[in-house]
């Protein structure tokens, strides 16, 4: 994983985060109280993007047949640093961010930052995993390149924006985060080793109305931030 | 044929079993024998290629009798969720029980090795995309259980917590994997006993379930659940979960260094 590679896919497991948004977990605080939650989430939740998910910047995303729109989950994935990264780079390692600072040295090392778009089938439960919502062939759009911490700056005060066809709807802002990077990554760490090469996804927000951008196929859905070079990905209806 | 990964002699070689002994396939060494004894066994899978990170998926409540002793009423379709490739280890290998909780558990699987790109594929056709099986431990730890992704990430996918194997037993050697006895023991006392026949979503099914939606990969794996009889785990307890056919996979339970 050379993070100034071109298109960057990743070499680890790819863990995303659940309701880590200050205005979607309040929307759900009522909700969480009741079964079959019954508790609001006190680790964090989270779940696996497979690898059968995996699809590259500008790569076009099949929609099954029996899947019209699927929601939006725009987000980055801290990226946790390798050997390679290390003795290639390691002027880039992150050593001099905030994320690595505030970190013990029993937590990994974070190389980078990337840009990635969650598909899902939309759902209403967060009950079960969320496997055959989120595990679909192409459904995590990837890249198009690992920023290095250092290009990236603060990432509290980062803003995505995320257009269809063209039109803005949805800004991000990771001001807004219940565990901000560095504390995500210490309470994960916490219970799972997060290994070179494996990308944890800060989360993706609401809208106002508590969804999410949804798109069909034909859109284009493309995901930017500064310092970033933007997502892009078309959706396509899955041939027979 | 069975086969092993293990670390040996200062570097990692594939093997296979012959006349109860390690047969190395090392070209340096190929042909070698070594004792069950003299090496470090590893999950027996080859790695993954780069970009392409192994997928883990694992049932719950895929046995009725297993489903009825958590007071679920039995699935409609599978329970499933993902696990991380860093949870997985080998034969002989410790678990490491967290201080203070009060209820960590093993399950025995029949786990399934995917052999050949699978998507799409017809229950019908669905032995033939298997490479072969191995014995998984899959372990819980109860008391971190949320009903959030239930079960949550924290319960099933911690480090050291999914022994695997000691073998991958060829798919040919294993004529009928829905007709396996399964057994745990615990310090050499029976507490689990099952039968592949009894899962509520056998193999072939699941197989055509997942890659409906889901292209799996060789070297992907299934762990198709556990029977009833589970029972807590303490540090120093040796847990043996066994298969029918494909071995006898041995963990210790370890306590948390602090």
């Amino acid at each position: 994983m050379n993070p100034s590679a071109a298109t960057f896919l990743p070499d680890g497991a790819v863990y995303g985060t659940l309701l880590n948004f200050r205005h979607e977990q309040a929307l759900w605080a009522a909700r969480a109280t009741e079964p079959p939650y019954k508790a609001p989430p006190q680790a964090p939740v989270l779940f696996i993007k497979t690898a059968n998910t995996f699809s590259a910047q500008g790569a076009a995303i099949a929609l099954p047949a029996d899947v019209p729109e699927v929601e939006v989950g725009a987000s980055v994935g801290l990226v946790i640093a390798d050997f390679e990264s290390f003795w290639a780079h390691p002027s880039v390692d992150g050593s001099h961010s905030a994320i690595n600072l505030e970190a013990t040295s029993a937590l990994p090392r974070v190389v980078g930052c990337v840009l990635l778009n969650d598909l899902s089938v939309p759902h209403d439960s967060y009950y079960r995993p969320p496997v055959k919502f989120k595990c679909l062939d192409g459904f995590l759009g990837i890249g198009p390149r690992c920023v290095p911490l250092t290009e990236v700056g603060d990432l509290n005060t980062l803003k995505l924006e995320v257009r269809i066809n063209g039109a803005l709807r949805q800004t991000v802002d990771f001001g807004g985060l219940v565990r901000d990077a560095a504390t995500l990554l210490a309470d994960v760490n916490a219970f799972m080793t997060l290994r070179p090469g494996d990308v944890l996804m800060l989360g993706s927000d609401c809208l106002a109305d508590g969804t999410r951008p949804r798109a069909r196929a034909g859109d284009r859905i493309e995901i930017s931030a500064p310092g970033f070079a933007p997502l892009v990905n078309t959706l396509v209806g899955e041939s027979a | 044929m069975k086969h092993a990964r293990i670390a040996w002699a200062g570097a990692i070689h594939d093997a296979i079993e012959a006349d109860s002994q390690l047969e190395l396939l090392t070209p340096a060494f190929k042909g070698r024998r070594v004792g069950f004894d003299e090496v470090v066994w590893l999950p027996p899978l080859a790695p993954m290629p780069a970009h392409r990170p192994r997928t883990i998926l694992a049932l719950g409540l895929n046995y009725a009798d297993h489903a009825k002793e958590l007071a679920f009423k039995a699935p409609e379709e599978p329970l499933a969720f993902v696990k991380g490739e860093a949870s997985l280890t080998g034969h002989r290998g410790f678990t490491v029980r967290p201080a203070g909780v009060s209820y960590m558990h093993y399950e025995c699987e029949l786990a399934v090795v995917i052999g050949k790109t699978a998507r799409k594929v017809k229950r019908a056709d669905a032995y033939d995309f298997i490479a072969g099986y191995t014995v998984a431990n899959d372990y819980a730890i109860r008391d971190y259980l949320e009903n959030w992704y239930r079960p949550n990430l924290r319960v099933k996918n911690r480090d050291t917590c999914t022994p695997i194997g000691p073998w991958r037993v060829d798919a040919a050697d294993v004529p009928d994997p829905m007709n396996l006895a399964l057994q745990t023991t615990v310090n050499g006392q029976v507490t689990q006993s099952g039968h592949t026949r009894d899962m509520i979503f056998d193999v072939p099914f699941l197989i055509e379930y997942f890659s409906r939606f889901m292209t799996l990969q060789p070297g992907d794996l299934i762990l198709t659940g556990t029977p009833d009889g589970v029972v807590d785990c303490r540090p120093g307890d040796v847990i043996v979960t066994q298969i029918e056919g494909l071995g006898a996979l041995e963990n210790t339970i370890a306590h948390a260094c602090e």
